[in-house]
C-alpha cells in the first residue's frame, strides 16, 4: 500500500519535473512560482480580485462604482503621509480609508452634495494632499510611482499576512450577507420598509469595499485598483441573467484577469529590457474580457432577433 | 381595532410641511386609495406610513398587533432596477429577508411561500428568467408577489401603474381586488387614476397638502370635492 502509494507521488513528481522540458511556455510558469515576491503577489491578487469581484457586483448595481475610486485616493493620500512619518503603511490606510468609505456614503444618502461630485471632491483633496506630503518628504521618486500605478514587489510577507487575515473576513462575511446585500441592491425601499435594516448593510459593504481597496493598492496602484472593483461586474453582466450567476462569473472573471495579468508581466520582456507593469496588464486583460462578452452579448441579441 | 391610525399626523420635509392635518384609520380588510394632485404628499404619506419618516407633529399607532416586518410595500420602481440582472424567482424570494431575522439563507418555508405566490399571480412561466427582460405589467406582478412574501395583512402600493399600458394595468387592478377579496389582506394605494380608484376601493383618503377627504367610496362619490375630482377627470 505504502509502495504502491510512494510510486504514484513519484510519478506524479516526476511527471511535473518533466514537464518543463516538453512545455517550454508551462516550464516558465512554474518557474515564477519559485521566486517569493511573485508567489506574493499571487496570493494576495488572488484574494483581493476575489474579494473585489463579490463586492463590485453591488456596488455597480448601486450605482456606487466611483467610491471605489474615491477611496484609492484616499488611500494613495494615506500610504504617502503614513511613508513619510515611517508608519505601516496599511495599518494605517485602512482605517483611514474606512473612515473615508462611511463618510462618502453618508454624504450620498443625504443628497444635500450629489454622490459623484462629493467623491470627487474628496478624491482628488486626497490626491493633492498625498502629492504635497510626497513632494516634501522624499520628493517625486519611484516609490511614489510605484504607489500610483502598482508594483508586485513592494508587497512585502507582512503585507501577505494582513491580507491573507482580512479578505478571509470578508469571503467569511459575503456569503452570510449574500441574500441581506441582494435585497438591499435590489430595492433598498423595501427592504427598509420591511424592516431590514438597510443602513448597517450598507455600512458593511462600504467597510468590506474599503478594506479591499486598500489591500489590493499595493499591487495595484491607487489609480488602477478600481478597476477591479468594477470591470469583472460589468463583464457578467452582459452574459448573466441571476444575480447569483453574475456574482460567481465576476468571481471567475477576476481571478482569471489577475493570474493571466501576473503571468503575462512576467513572461513578456519589452526590448527595452522592462517587463510590463502588473497593474496596467491586469487591467487590459479585463478590458479584453469585456469586451468579448459584450459581443457575444450583441451577437446573442442578433441571433434571437 | 385599527391596523393603522393617523392622528392628528403631519409630515415634513426639512422643515417644509409636505402634508397635514392627518385624522383616518384603517381596519382589517379595508382597501383605501389615496388621491390627490402631484405634489399633494400621497408619496410623503406612504413612507410615513411604513416609518421610514416620523411625523413631525401628532402620531401614527399601529393596532392589530401590526409589526414593521408585516408591512407588503410596492414601491416605485427606480431606475437602477430596470436593467438588473435577477431571476424573477431571486427578486421574489427577498421579499423573505425580513422574517429570516439574522438567519444567512432562506428557509425551505420561504422558497414554498415563494413558489406559491408566484404561482396565484400566474407568472410561473417567468420564474426562471430575468427581471430586466420583463414587460412593466410582468415586473409589477413580480414585484406584488415579493411584498405578498412579505405579508399576511397590509398591503402598501405606491402607484403602482405607473407605466401600464391600460390592459395591463386592468389586469393588476383586479389581481389587486383578488387579493384584497379573497385572501383578507388590507390595501392602502397611491393612484392617479380616480376612475379606477373609486370603483375598487372601499374607501377614499384625498389629500391637499392637508386631509380634504376620508370616507367610504360612496360618500366620497356624493361629496362636493369628490365630485369635482370625478368631473375634473372626465373633461
Amino acid at each position: 500500500m505504502t509502495a504502491a502509494l510512494t510510486v504514484a507521488s513519484e510519478a506524479v513528481g516526476g511527471f511535473f519535473a518533466a514537464l518543463p522540458r516538453r512545455i517550454p511556455l508551462l516550464g516558465e510558469l512554474l518557474e515564477m512560482f519559485s521566486y517569493a515576491f511573485m508567489r506574493n503577489a499571487l496570493i494576495v491578487g488572488l484574494l483581493v480580485s476575489l474579494c473585489a469581484a463579490l463586492l463590485g457586483v453591488s456596488l455597480v448595481l448601486k450605482r456606487y462604482s466611483m467610491i471605489g475610486d474615491g477611496l484609492s485616493h484616499v488611500g494613495f493620500g494615506t500610504l504617502a503621509i503614513a511613508t513619510a512619518l515611517h508608519l505601516a503603511p496599511l495599518a494605517v490606510s485602512i482605517p483611514v480609508v474606512v473612515l473615508a468609505a462611511f463618510l462618502l456614503l453618508r454624504i450620498s444618502e443625504r443628497g444635500k452634495i450629489k454622490g459623484d461630485a462629493a467623491i470627487a471632491l474628496i478624491s482628488t483633496t486626497s490626491l493633492a494632499i498625498g502629492v504635497l506630503v510626497v513632494s516634501l518628504t522624499s520628493g517625486m521618486n519611484t516609490d511614489v510611482c510605484n504607489y500610483m500605478f502598482g508594483a508586485i514587489v513592494a508587497i512585502e510577507d507582512a503585507d501577505v499576512i494582513l491580507s491573507v487575515a482580512l479578505t478571509a473576513v470578508v469571503l467569511l462575511l459575503f456569503p452570510l450577507f449574500y441574500h441581506k446585500i441582494f435585497a438591499v441592491t435590489f430595492d433598498e425601499s423595501f427592504a427598509q420598509a420591511t424592516g431590514t435594516k438597510t443602513g448597517v448593510y450598507n455600512m458593511l459593504i462600504a467597510l468590506l469595499t474599503a478594506v479591499t481597496i486598500v489591500l489590493g493598492m499595493r499591487m495595484m496602484g491607487a489609480l488602477l485598483i478600481s478597476s477591479l472593483v468594477i470591470f469583472p461586474a460589468l463583464s457578467s453582466m452582459r452574459l448573466c441573467k441571476t444575480f447569483k450567476a453574475v456574482t460567481i462569473c465576476s468571481a471567475v472573471i477576476s481571478v482569471f484577469c489577475v493570474v493571466t495579468g501576473l503571468a503575462i508581466s512576467y513572461l513578456y520582456v519589452a526590448p527595452n529590457g522592462s517587463s510590463l507593469p502588473t497593474g496596467a496588464s491586469i487591467v487590459m486583460i479585463n478590458v479584453v474580457v469585456f469586451l468579448l462578452f459584450w459581443m457575444i452579448h450583441l451577437i446573442k441579441g442578433r441571433v434571437r432577433a | 381595532m385599527a391596523l393603522i391610525t393617523c392622528r392628528d399626523a403631519a409630515f415634513a420635509y426639512e422643515g417644509h410641511t409636505a402634508v397635514s392635518g392627518l385624522n383616518f384609520s384603517v381596519s382589517c380588510g379595508d382597501y383605501l386609495c389615496v388621491v390627490g394632485e402631484n405634489g399633494s404628499g400621497k408619496s410623503t404619506l406612504i413612507k410615513g406610513l411604513l416609518r421610514l419618516k416620523s411625523p413631525s407633529s401628532g402620531s401614527v399607532l399601529t393596532g392589530d398587533g401590526l409589526k414593521p416586518s408585516e408591512i407588503g410595500y410596492l414601491p416605485q420602481q427606480t431606475a437602477a432596477q430596470k436593467d438588473f440582472p435577477a431571476s424573477v424567482f431571486e427578486v421574489v424570494l427577498s421579499g423573505r429577508l425580513s422574517r429570516s431575522g439574522l438567519r444567512p439563507f432562506y428557509a425551505k418555508a420561504d422558497k414554498a411561500l415563494a413558489r406559491q405566490h408566484i404561482r396565484s399571480l400566474g407568472i410561473e412561466a417567468l420564474q426562471g428568467r430575468c427581471y430586466r427582460e420583463l414587460s412593466g405589467g410582468q415586473q409589477q406582478r413580480v414585484l406584488l408577489a415579493r411584498a405578498l412574501c412579505a405579508t399576511q395583512k397590509l398591503l402598501l402600493l405606491d402607484e403602482p401603474f405607473a407605466g401600464l399600458d391600460p390592459l395591463a394595468a386592468q389586469e393588476l387592478y383586479r389581481e389587486i381586488e383578488r387579493i384584497n377579496r379573497k385572501d383578507g389582506i388590507t390595501i392602502i394605494m397611491v393612484s392617479h387614476d380616480i376612475a379606477s380608484a373609486v370603483k375598487y376601493a372601499s374607501h377614499i383618503l384625498h389629500l391637499k397638502t392637508e386631509q380634504a377627504f376620508f370616507g367610504e367610496t360612496q360618500r366620497y362619490l356624493k361629496s362636493a370635492i369628490g365630485a369635482a375630482f370625478l368631473g375634473g377627470e372626465a373633461q
